[in-house]
């Protein structure tokens, strides 16, 4: 809602609006161009010291509580002293080549795909400043245009229990809002949107900042704010990952929501009101319209 | 021909689709990383976290200073872990009482220093993080001469742009380890020649008899082994140009701020 739709009333199923704004469609671009730069960088940047720490230090002898790294021809990943193994891809794994690595990210999940240090910093240190810059004008834009107040903003009824637990239950029946419902974000969606904007960026970024000894010197407050670099490192790996997660739950749900008028109206802005699920290969029972709303 | 036909390729097509973007965008990175201009481009972020890190911190910003309690129990030693050449291990096997620390290049009046001399004049102690590249932090107390106050002794030259630190420690025949900071990192007060280490004498992992702490860079700028100080106005004229060991071999940040 929220984007020159707002009088538009009796919407139906079919019906195409207005749904994404021109700063969102840039943002979400750069973005899902950017992070995954960030990712594949900083995953070849861990496998420089493929350990993690909590507290202000930590190197070989201390205790880490994420450790991935090989022991004889295994691979493995400890996480609180639980080891898993994980031979062929985290580890130990072999290249493009066929030649046998022992790294912790795989060749095919690294910027570069070879072990090079400081090829990666560069990526990751100077894509940082697109992802940062980006976000600090989508925030200050959508605080502007009221993309914040309007559609992620969580309204005191949506709060209730019931309502989130219900929403709960139709996404896990893949049923999903239909016609004018649609038009709106729901509150699984608002509070996705909300914890990645304004959570899991904002702490990547600080964590990252935190991470360099000259911001330490400029800005000491961030040791305190993560209790220390090493922490920092370790909340900034599980940011990572959190965004990671958060991924997969996008993608499944764009490609569960119809992928094709998904992804259109992320390009072209213009969205067309589901009435039903994409139809299934093999027909499967209808839905009644209007399920969700 | 129902949609629903249609549907299955078109999702045949999406995942075609996106593996094959996701190996074109591996290779595509690795030739990019070997793309000249690409290069060039991603040296930016190099200029501007420093542009940004000088913009936002005072000359002076100290780094943070932790107490006895936060000391690492083992201090991980990395890269040399000796000077290892005849003329530094004589040196070892005589502690060090003939060796002299050179101050000289771009001063009107070059020093001569042995460790005595050093340790006579007024020194800092600091506990500090040591930041590895790498990704890990050791914590560490050291004590040691203000570069400052020995470049001011040697009245360093008006034209000196950069202070060079050779060390003993080489990394191949006619490769020794070599470090530089700019005039700023040189006069901030925590920039020390440590000769002390955790309350004894720096022991030769860590850099004996005298290492450079430069407390708002990684670990790569803390030249251990260092034997000569030289002031400059031109890192391009000592050895790959790029003003250290690392930044020669490895194509490394000249400024580790980050």
């Amino acid at each position: 809602m929220g984007y020159e739709c707002m009088e538009q009333t009796g919407l139906k199923p079919g019906d195409v609006i207005k749904r994404h704004r021109l700063s969102t469609r840039l943002w979400h671009w750069t973005n899902a161009l950017t992070l995954l730069v960030m990712l594949m960088s900083g995953l070849m940047i861990f496998n420089a010291h493929s350990r993690l720490y909590w507290g202000k230090y930590g190197a070989n002898d201390d205790y880490a509580w994420l450790v991935i790294d090989d022991a004889g021809n295994t691979g493995f990943i400890q996480i609180a002293g639980v080891r898993v193994e994980t031979t062929g891809v985290l580890g130990i794994w072999k290249d493009s080549e066929g030649e046998v690595k022992r790294r912790a990210f795989p060749h095919w999940a690294t910027i570069p795909s070879g072990y090079d240090l400081q090829a990666a910093r560069r990526w990751h240190f100077t894509f940082a400043w697109i992802l940062a810059a980006a976000l600090t004008l989508y925030m200050l834009r959508s605080l502007w245009n009221g993309h914040v107040f309007r559609d992620l903003h969580i309204r005191k009824w949506e709060w209730s229990p019931r309502h989130i637990l219900h929403d709960i239950t139709q996404h896990a029946r893949l049923r999903f809002p239909t016609g004018e419902a649609a038009k709106n974000y729901n509150i699984l969606q608002k509070i996705s949107y909300i914890g990645v904007i304004f959570v899991l960026l904002p702490l990547i970024i600080l964590t990252g900042l935190t991470m360099s000894p000259a911001m330490n010197a400029a800005w000491p407050w961030l040791l305190d704010l993560f209790g220390g670099r090493q922490s920092a490192r370790s909340l900034h790996f599980i940011a990572a990952f959190g965004l990671v997660a958060f991924f997969f739950v996008h993608i499944a749900m764009v490609v569960l929501a119809g992928p094709i008028n998904e992804v259109r109206s992320m390009i072209t802005g213009k969205y067309r009101l589901p009435g039903k699920r994409e139809p299934e290969p093999g027909s499967e029972p209808k839905l009644p319209q209007g399920e969700a709303a | 021909m129902t949609d629903s036909k249609l549907i299955l390729p078109r999702r045949k097509f999406l995942t075609g689709a996106t593996l094959g973007a996701g190996g074109l965008l591996l290779s595509g990175c690795d030739a990019l990383t070997e793309n000249a201009g690409f290069r060039s481009f991603l040296r930016t972020g190099e200029a501007l976290n420093k542009g940004a890190h000088r913009l936002i911190m005072d000359r002076s910003a100290l780094a943070p200073e932790f107490s006895a309690a936060d000391i690492s129990p083992i201090f991980k030693a990395n890269g040399s872990i000796s000077g290892d050449t005849p003329a530094y291990n004589a040196h070892v096997a005589n502690r060090f009482a003939a060796w002299q620390l050179r101050i000289d290049g771009m001063v009107r009046n070059p020093l001569s220093l042995n460790l005595a001399q050093l340790m006579k004049m007024p020194s800092r102690e600091q506990i500090t993080r040591h930041d590895c590249v790498e990704g890990w932090s050791a914590i560490g107390k050291w004590r040691g001469t203000p570069l400052g106050l020995l470049l001011k002794q040697a009245d360093l030259s008006t034209k000196a742009r950069y202070i060079v630190f050779h060390c003993a420690d080489m990394w191949a025949p006619n490769v020794p380890y070599y470090e530089s900071v700019d005039l700023v990192d040189a006069f901030h007060p925590q920039t020390i020649l440590a000769w002390s280490m955790n309350d004894g004498t720096l022991p030769v992992r860590h850099g004996a008899p005298l290492r450079l702490r430069v407390e708002r860079q990684l670990g790569y700028k803390q030249a251990k082994y260092v034997m000569r100080v030289e002031a400059t106005d031109d890192l391009k004229k000592f050895y790959g140009g790029n003003g250290g060991y690392w930044e020669d071999a490895h194509d490394y940040d000249w400024y580790a701020g980050i």
